[in-house]
This record gives C-alpha cells, structure tokens and sequence, in this order.
C-alpha cells in the first residue's frame, strides 16, 4: 500500500445506480511493472462482461483483485456499494484486514484456468467442503445444494468420482458447481476453456450460457475465445497495456471497433482462430 | 572365541524384554516427532518473519550437530540450569526434537509440492487458513511425504542405542550390561543386529504398502 490519500473515495456507494462491481482508479504493479494503470470499471447487477485483449495486458489480473487474491497498490474497488479493498475505519477508509476481507469475498466466486479441484475429494466432497464449513450448512443441507449444482452442470453421474476420473471440462463443471454452491452475486471466469481440449469446450460454455439464461448473476469473463464473448456478453472490454482502451457491445466492439490497436488485436486473433 | 548357541538362548529373554523399550523409545520418540515436526514445519510458513528466521535457525543448528552430544546436553547441562530429567524423559525430549527437525523439512517438501492453484482455490471458497491446511493442504502434502517420514521411523529405531549413553535401558544398553557381567559380547551383539534387522527390513516393505494405500484411499491414482 502506499501514502495515497484515501479520503478521496467514498465509504460506500450510495444511489439509484450503484453498479454491483466498481474498479476506482485502481493500480496494480509488481515493483516498476505496472499491469493496471488507474483502472475504472463498473460492472452492473446481471451484467456479463466480457474481457478480452493481448496476453500481459492486465486482463487476468482484474479478476485476480476482485478475488482478492491480489493486492492492489491504488484506488479502492467496491462490491455491491461496499468496498472491498479496503473498510471503513474512523470515518475514513483504511485497508481492509482478513476479517473484513472474508466477509466481503464471500459475494464473489472464481473458477480458473486449471480447475483447481481438489483432487482427494470427489467431486460431491468438492462442492461441499466450503458450504459446510464456511456457510455453516448442515451437511443434508450442503449434499442437496452441491447434488442440485451438479445436477445443473450435467454431472448427476459423477458425483462420486476424483477429479483424477474426470474429463479437462468435466472438471471445469464440477469447478463451477462447487463456485455456485457459495452462492456469489459476482461471478469470475478466467480462461476457463483455455485448458480443455477442443472438443470438450462446448460442454463449459453451454454451462456458462445457461447461466447467463436463468440467473442474474453478474459475471466477468476473461477469455481468447472472441465467438462465446461475441454471443454472450453483454458488454465486451478490450484490454491494452494495462487499460481498457475500447468497451462497447458485442456487435459493436467486434463489428466495427474504433480504436488501430482494437482492430490489430481483433484481425490477428480472427486470422489465428 | 567361539559362539556358545546355550549363552545366546540364555541371554536372549533379556534381549527380547528390552527389544520391548526400543520400540517404545522410538514409538515416542517418532510420536514427538511427527507432531513436532509438522509445527516446526508450518511455523516456517507464517508472514511473521522474525518466527519463521528463529525456527529455521534452530532447526539448522539441530540438524547441523550429533544426536549423541544433544542427548548428553538435555541429560547432563539441564540439571545444572535446575532442569533435572529421567534418562527416559531427557531422551525422549532430545530423540524427538532431533528427528522433528528432519521431519520438518520432509514436510517442507511436501507442503511446498501443493500447487499453489489449491490455495488460490481455497482462498476463492473462503475458506480460513486453518481450514486450507488441515482439509486441503496437508491431506496432499502427505503422499509425497509419506517416503521421507517412512525413512526416518527406521531411522529413529535405528539411533535409540544412542540412549544407552545415558542409562535408557534398551537394547544395545541391555547388550552391554550382559558383555560386562559375563566378558561375552558375540552372542548379545550379534543378537542386538539381527534383531535390529529383523525389524527394520518388515518396517520398510510396510511403509511402502502404506504409502500406495494412503495414494489410493485419497483417490490420488488415476
């Protein structure tokens, strides 16, 4: 953390339109590499967003912080009009301790690149360890949620395997489930489809379609594959060198982008895809 | 000199009683360890770094000196600091303190080996430390351990004879006491080593079927 005058943020956000994620002037750097630069980015209630743009332009990184599995350096973001960062102390704001930060991380969910399951639980166990000791959830209660979420992602037949017997996407459904069995408002998916083989991918992304369907969960997707992000989001952010140099709807920020360096990043993947 | 068979049948209901104390010995004094060592362990973990520099200081000091000269130092300099222990208890405290700081590392190497995806995970989950390592961690951390830890349980079986030095009446100080009370040292030490072996060499085929049992019962073989 550095001297950055805090008072310049408010302590919670207050309104109408209180988006249900909001990035305020946040920076990120690892010593002189700075990854996010001044960064503001409001994600609505229900709102998928897709992040897309060139690998090193900070676009993992923005899911990384909501996750707080990284600390920022500046600014201060908010979740559901609270920060998240950071908390109110004496007035002002202050960085935000591991209490408040459990308490605040509960909202969000994350599924990753590489599934991250838990190998010596079964799927079943996957989806139940953080209702269970976390939500307090009686383990009746946590079994029904974590069969109902598997049931959703198509693995009513595997509920008692080890990852180690499951499929690359297979993994990546149980990996949602066990996100969903926590019941965020924010969801974050970070290249979830980048490790699966081709032919399995259909299987996630007909998952994250369902969700965007029958949910109002508000989601942040990182991915290369520019087709999904086209279909499903209802906004799309271009990431360059650590900003947002183009956001806009789908049809428009692929159709027809503004920006050289938008138009670079679209023809060179599109060429390669 | 020549092996006497009748001397051997004779001293080796002596042997075998004290056969008894040396698994005990090691019994506790691996039990100190395995407990100690995993605290040594996760205490060179935590963000508070003057805690995390101290513990791997003493475990490199413990490490870097014989076992032998720990056990006289808990045996013979306590009592002059006032601290005045039973040949057992001194060399319980210092067996099971020398084999925790190698059990440390071992579990160093284990708990390092967790890819760091499953903290990430944890974190996402919001799970708390102590969950993290005692649901997630530490359940992983152990098959790759499983080896280091199973070396060092005959290990610490073997070096129980050390505590003869200061009058723990195992084996080897069983051996000797027959050497001097009868000037015959084949048969008791011959006796002492085949017995020593005979309980190694099981121990080690065990720990092996152990380890691919504990693999297979967390679900860890494809």
């Amino acid at each position: 953390m550095t001297d950055e005058d805090l008072s310049q943020y408010p302590l919670s956000l207050t309104g109408d339109d209180v988006p249900m994620v909001r990035f305020m002037r946040v920076t990120k750097s690892y010593g002189e590499l700075v990854v996010l630069d001044s960064l503001d980015l409001d994600v609505a209630e229900g709102e998928m967003v897709a992040v897309i743009g060139p690998s090193g332009s900070g676009k993992t990184t923005v899911l990384r912080m909501l996750m707080t599995l990284e600390r920022i350096n500046r600014g201060v973001i908010y979740v559901d009009g609270q920060p998240l960062t950071h908390m109110a102390q004496n007035g002002s704001l202050a960085p935000a301790n591991e209490r408040y930060l459990r308490k605040m991380r509960a909202n969000i969910g994350m599924c990753f690149q590489h599934f991250n399951l838990f190998p010596h639980m079964t799927a079943l166990q996957n989806c139940m360890e953080a209702p269970i000791h976390v939500l307090g959830l009686s383990r009746d209660e946590a079994r029904e949620r974590a069969l109902e979420l598997l049931g959703l992602v198509g693995l009513d037949d595997k509920v008692d395997q080890h990852p180690a017997r499951l499929s690359g996407g297979q993994q990546q459904r149980v990996a949602i489930a066990r996100a969903l069995a926590m019941r965020p408002k924010v969801m974050l998916f970070d290249e979830v489809t980048s490790a699966l083989d081709p032919e399995v991918i259909g299987e996630v992304t007909s998952v994250i379609r369902k969700l965007v369907s029958e949910y109002n969960l508000t989601m942040l997707m990182v991915t290369h594959q520019m087709g999904f992000a086209k279909e499903i989001s209802d906004r799309v952010c271009f990431f360059f060198d650590g900003k947002i140099e183009e956001q806009g709807p789908p049809d428009q920020l692929f159709g027809n982008p503004e920006r050289d360096r938008t138009q670079q990043f679209l023809s060179a993947v599109l060429e390669a895809g | 000199m020549q092996w006497r068979w009748d001397f051997m049948w004779e001293v080796l209901p002596r042997l075998i009683v004290a056969t008894g104390n040396t698994l005990l010995a090691a019994g506790i004094g691996y039990g100190i360890a395995v407990v100690l060592g995993l605290v040594l362990a996760l205490a060179q973990r935590t963000p508070f770094k003057p805690l995390t520099m101290m513990v791997r200081e003493v475990v490199e000091f413990i490490r870097s000196t014989p076992l032998v000269l720990q056990i006289f130092f808990v045996f013979y300099v306590g009592p002059q600091f006032g601290i005045r222990l039973a040949p057992w208890t001194a060399g319980m405290i210092a067996i099971g303190l020398h084999y925790a700081s190698y059990l440390s590392e071992v579990y160093r190497g284990g708990l390092e080996s967790v890819p760091k995806g499953q903290w990430e995970a944890a974190t996402a989950l919001n799970l708390s430390t102590a969950r993290t390592y005692s649901r997630i961690i530490i359940p992983q951390a152990l098959p790759p351990s499983l080896a280091g830890m199973g070396n060092y349980l005959v290990g610490i079986f073997k070096d129980t004879p050390m505590l003869s030095v200061i009058g723990v009446a195992e084996l080897m100080h069983t051996a000797n006491a027959i050497g001097s009370e009868s000037y015959r040292f084949l048969e008791p030490y011959t006796m002492v080593g085949a017995i020593f072996l005979a309980i190694s060499l099981p121990t080690a085929a065990l720990i092996r079927s152990f380890e691919a049992w504990v693999r297979k019962k967390l679900g860890m073989t494809r």
